[in-house]
């Protein structure tokens, strides 16, 4: 059986990084890996959702698809031909406080993917077609995901104007049809001349190359990229709520309701504060030996699906503050959403009165820790995770330090996360099934 | 764009360097006396070891669906010596997990945990392989989960979709359907679930294949005592043979007031050891099957009718087939059917350009490597490749197979398996709306 100092003491994988910055700003690191003969490559730029001004919600994630439109070096779909010509995958996303946008490729396009960056951290072709066209390629996209899906956008584009006031944390990051199609090619390039200076990047690579070389080639293709002025990233914090916040959401696809519940945590920022959250998740819902599950699904039968996760684009490690843990249930329509609330609310009291036995920690930090070596087994994974911990927290190592920062997380500090998800503190979404027959 | 900026020049795109080949796994492989072949390969990139195991054992008669659904969903509810939660325990001990899917071929188990813990996982597998017991009220519960996931499930117009075009194209045969009704489930008696078990849950013609931080005969002795007691099982079954497609009028599911239509076409594919196979992988990527497509490249990047319209091939233990989607804004549900289709015509009738066949070739290439780079997605291709016959050679082979295609064979290829008028076509959405613009095109049943 495993233990603390089991788990902790495990052979791991250390990827050393090696990290310069260009003369324009660009954070650069990097990590060899020679087990197989495959590169990932990442562009963190450090400016997501939350940046968005108000009347243009969604032009972040908008912006995203722009990036992929060409260059003067390369026509519309040429840059993503080279990368797939070359053998490699590649996407791009739009969260609350960054853009991404990465590749992963056979080591032998390496030279090829960092042109490709670079070339679009230059200049995009920002055209009039690109936007007319991208605009009618994102509305599809939140047809699909949203406006044509049963319980589209729950919880992360439905909870977060209950639980936070302000703009930039409670709008809708997909963004509103009238602001997305009031977009012009002069609020990108205005939006690309203030958050796509490389200074206000990261790039990230990792996986079967010779670190020296590979700066060699960084500097190369991206040690032209003129330098520009970085703004300040702004802090997005608010005040919690002091009592319990509530909203109905009518879903006319849904055939059954659901619940949200949404509690501010600490600032990710704080390791020592945060990680304790992260635990509690896995203790409340990873799994059917956990706390909730147990209870409500196997025992009471109050929800037929729930789950526990922080972060609202479940990207727990790579959110800044403020942020939020999140529980989600589905139930039957002949259960009271306020019966699987008081469950909820029961199971958090019991793990903040009576604690959590170190057996339970244990087996939670056993599982933990093997799904970040899955993680890390996987080189696009690392490095993007190694991007976003190094634009965060300027320490790209923590993709391998990780595992050991959430063994030494103890069970009085669990159950004070527990205790700290109050109902008077908490957003709650109900989601009205419109759609039951 | 800032005027202060200088405009910057074209720029050369640099070519690619010599590839590195990827290693090729070295692989140990026993069949034990109770029929199970296990094959197990060292792949130590991180401290873990992945399990993949398939049952063959097939979906005959109506109902049997449903039952093997919640057999699957049952089968880690308890045991002869621990309480579902206990087991679940004991897996996260080991920083591991364990799962298992089913489907009208059969049952899949997929298991990890730390590599020092591949004795105690392989030893719970054994148990609820050998012991699994199906607590009565734990399988009433379940099923009610279940039809309340299906309920949802059913909600979502892209299942729909699916299920249209598996209804219209394989009719009777299991293939028929991938999603049984919540009444369906609601029917299976519990009590059946340990005989269904004991008749369906054998080694005899099961795969096992184990990828990790492992030494690969030690692990072989691993299984072979941890599993030695497993015996069940009436051995390996199988569907039919899949029926000839039959192309006819395309069916439009109704479905009120959707802002979108969810268009799903599909012909017969050549399964993974044909001769054509590498030719009908290309075709099926070069149309629609990854982002530079001619399919993409239309509907989405020229016409913005789409977010995230596909080809892929389907491959079955009863055969394989190709299928397109996409899903289109209502108003131009017709026009986007229409360039499909032209897309789909082009295909069948003229061979695609070299350079295209090139860049299609080295993309599949790129994604072996890319997917056999981790030790979940190497048991994972080893399982597919295992249980369609082939071995781990396949992962040298094909490569070479697909750098050999030509535009002439990515033609042949095409025309049985793209060409419009063999294809199944099924849409689902608001029909007074689309089945006018739909009828215009060609003929349309609704149902």
């Amino acid at each position: 059986m495993a233990t603390t100092t089991g788990i902790a003491s495990r052979r791991t994988p250390s990827y050393a990084v090696e990290r310069a910055t260009l003369r324009n700003g660009l954070r650069v690191v990097i990590a060899p890996d020679r087990s197989s003969p495959v590169v990932g490559v990442a562009v963190y730029y450090d400016v997501g959702i939350r940046s968005e001004p108000e009347g243009r919600t969604g032009f972040a994630h908008l912006f995203e698809h722009l990036m992929f439109q060409g260059s003067v070096s390369l026509g519309k779909m040429e840059h993503i031909r080279y990368v797939q010509s070359s053998g490699g995958s590649l996407n791009g996303s739009t969260r609350l406080d960054y853009t991404n946008y990465y590749e992963a490729l056979p080591s032998s396009a390496l030279e090829r993917a960092l042109f490709l960056e670079a070339d679009r951290m230059r200049a995009p072709a920002l055209t009039e077609d690109n936007l007319a066209n991208q605009l009618d390629v994102v509305k599809e996209e939140i047809r699909v995901n949203v406006l044509n899906q049963p319980y589209g956008g729950f919880p992360w584009l439905t909870l977060p104007p209950v639980l936070f006031e302000t703009f930039p944390n409670a709008h809708n990051g997909y963004g509103g049809f009238e602001d997305l199609e009031s977009a012009t090619v002069e609020d990108a390039a205005d939006f690309f001349d203030q958050y796509y200076a490389p200074g206000n990047a990261v790039l990230a690579i990792a996986g079967d190359l010779d670190a020296d070389q590979a700066m060699t080639l960084v500097r190369r293709h991206f040690g032209d990229v003129p330098r520009r002025d970085v703004p300040p990233r702004p802090d997005f914090d608010e005040p919690a709520p002091t009592s319990e916040r509530r909203a109905e959401h009518h879903d006319a696809l849904a055939p059954a309701p659901a619940v949200a519940l949404g509690w501010r945590v600490p600032d990710p920022a704080d390791l020592d504060a945060y990680l304790p959250h992260v635990l509690l998740a896995s203790v409340l819902s990873a799994g059917d030996a956990s706390r909730l599950r147990r209870r409500l699904v196997q025992d009471d039968r109050t929800a037929t699906d729930i789950g526990a996760h922080l972060a609202f684009m479940e990207d727990a490690f790579d959110v800044r503050n403020p942020t939020a843990m999140i529980i989600e249930a589905h139930h039957a329509p002949e259960i009271p959403a306020d019966r699987v609330v008081s469950a909820v609310d029961e199971e958090l009291d019991r793990i903040a009165t009576d604690g959590v036995p170190e057996d339970e920690l244990a087996r939670i930090r056993a599982r933990t820790a093997s799904a970040m070596h899955q993680r890390a087994d996987h080189v696009l994974a690392r490095t993007l995770a190694m991007a976003s911990y190094e634009q965060q927290r300027g320490r790209a190592e923590l993709v391998g330090e990780m595992p050991a920062l959430l063994a030494a997380v103890t069970a009085e500090q669990v159950a004070a996360a527990a205790a700290s998800l109050r109902p008077d503190s908490r957003a709650r979404l109900d989601v009205v099934a419109d759609g039951a027959r | 764009m800032s005027p202060a900026r200088r405009a910057p020049q074209p720029r050369e795109i640099p070519g690619l360097t010599r590839p590195r080949q990827p290693r090729l796994p070295s692989v140990a492989e026993r069949t034990l006396p109770n029929g199970l072949r296990v094959v197990a390969v060292r792949r130590a990139s991180v401290p873990l070891v992945q399990v993949r195991m398939r049952i063959p054992t097939a979906v005959r008669r109506p109902g049997d669906l449903a039952r093997m659904l919640l057999l699957q969903r049952s089968i880690m509810l308890g045991t002869a010596e621990r309480s579902q939660g206990e087991l679940a325990e004991a897996l996260q001990h080991l920083g591991g997990s364990l799962r298992f899917y089913a489907d009208a071929d059969g049952l899949v188990m997929a298991g990890d945990s730390l590599a020092s813990e591949l004795g105690p996982l392989l030893a719970l597998a054994a148990e609820v392989l050998t012991s699994s017991s199906y607590p009565r009220a734990a399988v009433e519960r379940e099923a009610d989960r279940f039809a309340d996931g299906l309920r949802r499930a059913l909600s979502q117009p892209g299942v729909l979709a699916d299920e249209a075009w598996r209804g219209r194209a394989f009719g009777a045969h299991p293939y028929g359907r991938d999603v049984p009704s919540p009444e369906e489930v609601l029917e299976v008696p519990a009590s059946s679930m340990r005989a269904a078990h004991r008749r369906r849950v054998g080694p005899d013609g099961a795969v096992l294949v184990l990828v990790g931080d492992l030494r690969p005969a030690r692990a072989l002795d691993q299984v072979e005592r941890a599993w030695a007691g497993w015996t069940a099982g009436g051995g390996a079954s199988h569907v039919p043979p899949l029926p000839a497609l039959e192309p006819g009028p395309l069916v439009l599911v109704d479905r009120p007031g959707a802002v979108q239509s969810n268009l799903r076409l599909g012909g017969p594919a050549p399964r993974r050891g044909e001769p054509t196979y590498a030719a009908a992988e290309i075709a099926n990527a070069l149309f629609g099957g990854y982002f530079s497509s001619r399919l993409v490249t239309n509907i989405r990047e020229d016409k913005g009718y789409t977010y995230s319209p596909y080809s892929l091939i389907n491959n079955a233990a009863a055969g394989s087939w190709v299928t397109v989607a996409a899903d289109v804004a209502t108003e131009v549900t017709a026009p986007a059917l229409l360039e499909t289709s032209y897309e789909l015509g082009r295909m069948a009738s003229l061979p695609p350009g070299a350079d295209e066949v090139a860049a299609t070739g080295q993309y599949l290439v790129g994604s072996i490597a890319l997917s056999t780079a981790t030790q979940s997605g190497l048991a994972d291709t080893l399982l597919d490749l295992l249980t369609d016959g082939q071995d781990v050679a396949w992962l040298r082979e094909h490569p070479q197979r697909l750098a050999a295609v030509t535009p002439e064979q990515v033609h042949e290829a095409s025309i049985p398996m793209l060409g419009p008028a063999g294809l199944v076509s099924a849409v689902v959405g608001d029909a007074e709306l689309v089945e006018g613009p739909l009828a215009a095109l060609g003929e349309v049943v609704r149902t």
